[in-house]
């Protein structure tokens, strides 16, 4: 049985489309097949994150209308062969997503993909609901912040209320935290809440924490996810979610601040 | 007592069980209703005596109510129609006499009213100049639990009664009740109690970490830093007189 997985958060720029490309090619990696789908009609980024972009000719809002089909507009990553990506339409607004539309394609997609990852826009706009509407899982991608934990207290409220499972009075959507761009040292320093304190105010178990790192941002520019990148801190964190997801038990990492050591200095990270 | 009983309430309870519901079923109940003891003939003092007994809570709003109108002298009749219409116009839904003079009858039937027999007060009380129906024989409005966290934007209202919540009211979230609430978890976001005008409702709270906190319309916000006397720990919020007071729960 296929499961849909919504990444969301409430609040912008939070990591939400880094985390859904990362996380679909960790479940690729680990032998599933996987699709992403870019719910940002209007201001895709999913494309550029995959590196992708260039390929994209039909996209989520052309299978939705009819105007295409779902294998024209489905990508094949150039890395994994078992990951897809559904891009979003750069040149249409979110009032072309329907429920409808978006319930038949994702049931197509049921299909012949073991994951579908939902990568939701920010805000709590239509193009958030739909992404989390037909949800079976959650991950609520939060930065130690408090206006990013509000909002995301704020989504898993909706994901409570608003959601097909909701509605249904079926089982509940599986809520994931997964805490990113965390520096643990300036959570030493009392600049950012600990994870501790983020688990303890929204209440839900804890998936993984993604340290920042300059890793992010040169995979995004380079258009490869950063869970590639297995040399680098988010890499690994990531691949270590992933793994938890999948039923694994990996000890959390990157909590504590980091020792340079004398060569650790010389060399850097 | 053999009061008459609302129908809809049995219309509706055999329609959600699906079977083929009959149009309309008489049912004997015995339901709770509240005594109404009228002490003069003046219509004007029964309106003071009513309005400053039913104007502050919502409790009897709406209540149906069964006269017992024993204190009044036989011989003069009533005037049923205008006592009707002044009840109506206090907010209460006169529905019958209780055990009146022979004579009366034929008015009483004819302002629309049943003639109720038999049933006896939930507790004695002394006479006093203000009767108010009596106390503990309304139905009781259930209490309303709440066992998953109130999210920011969320909003919970228990009308009527009171609010139970056992995860916590997270910042942005609001909780209402028109009874008292209870917060077995942290509350970190807004609690309303009575918020009907009952102004002895009360908030009780493991862990104050609140934005505001009000009772009966009466608010504080929890803005600068030590301005809650009870951050952080168990509190008990009341008001006394004007002041909505926040003591700490378990001190003296």
């Amino acid at each position: 049985m296929s499961k849909i997985i919504v990444v969301t958060s409430g609040k912008g720029g939070v990591g939400k489309t880094t985390t859904s490309a990362s996380f679909a090619s960790g479940l690729a990696m680990r032998g599933h097949s996987a699709v992403v789908i870019d719910f940002d009609v209007g201001l895709r980024n999913l494309d550029l994150i995959m590196g992708c972009e260039r390929r994209v000719v039909y996209d989520f809002v052309n299978v939705i209308n009819g105007e295409a089909t779902l294998r024209q507009a489905l990508i094949k990553d150039k890395r994994l062969d078992n990951l897809s990506i559904l891009p979003a339409s750069q040149t249409r607004d979110k009032e072309a997503l329907s429920k409808e539309g978006v319930g038949k394609v994702l049931d197509e997609l049921r299909e012949s993909f073991d994951y579908i990852v939902c990568d939701s826009p920010a805000g709590i706009e239509r193009g958030a609901l739909m992404a989390l509407y037909y949800a079976d899982e959650a991950l609520v991608v939060t930065n130690p912040e408090v206006s990013s934990v509000r909002d995301s207290d704020r989504i898993l409220g909706i994901l409570g209320a608003k959601s097909k499972r909701a509605e249904e009075g079926a089982e509940p959507i599986r809520e994931h935290l997964l805490v990113t761009r965390y520096s643990p040292q300036r959570v030493d320093q009392g600049e950012m809440l600990g994870v501790e304190d983020i688990r303890e105010l929204l209440g839900i178990p804890l998936l993984g924490v993604v340290p920042e790192s300059e890793a992010v941002l040169q995979a995004s520019n380079a258009g490869v996810p950063v869970i590639h990148d297995s040399d680098s801190s988010s890499g690994q964190a990531y691949a270590d979610a992933v793994a938890r997801f999948l039923g694994e038990e990996v000890p959390m990492r990157f909590l504590e601040p980091e020792k340079k050591g004398f060569l650790k200095r010389i060399f850097g990270t | 007592m053999p009061a008459k009983a609302p129908p809809s309430r049995d219309l509706f309870d055999t329609a959600q069980q699906g079977e083929m519901p009959p149009a309309a079923e008489l049912r004997g109940t015995v339901l709770p209703l509240p005594l109404l003891r009228v002490h003069e003939h003046d219509l004007a003092a029964v309106r003071r005596a009513l309005e400053s007994a039913v104007s502050g809570s919502s409790f009897f709003s709406h209540a149906p109510v069964v006269l017992d109108l024993s204190p009044l002298e036989e011989k003069m009749v009533p005037d049923f129609a205008a006592l009707t219409a002044l009840l109506r116009e206090c907010r209460l839904i006169p529905v019958g006499v209780k055990e009146p003079p022979e004579a009366w009858r034929e008015g009483i039937l004819e302002a629309g009213l049943a003639i109720v027999e038999g049933g006896h007060e939930a507790s004695p009380r002394t006479p006093s100049q203000t009767p108010p129906p009596a106390p503990s024989a309304p139905v009781p409005t259930p209490t309303l639990v709440v066992e998953q966290p109130v999210r920011s934007g969320q909003q919970i209202y228990a009308r009527g009664g009171d609010l139970i919540l056992l995860a916590a009211v997270n910042a942005g979230a609001e909780v209402i009740a028109d009874g008292n609430i209870h917060v077995y978890a942290p509350l970190r976001g807004r609690a309303l109690a009575g918020v009907q005008g009952n102004t002895s409702a009360r908030i009780f709270v493991q862990t104050l970490e609140a934005e505001l906190v009000a009772v009966a319309g009466v608010f504080r916000v929890f803005d600068e830093p030590g301005s809650n006397p009870c951050a952080g720990r168990s509190a008990c919020i009341a008001l006394r007189g004007e002041q909505l007071v926040i003591d700490e729960l378990g001190r003296d």
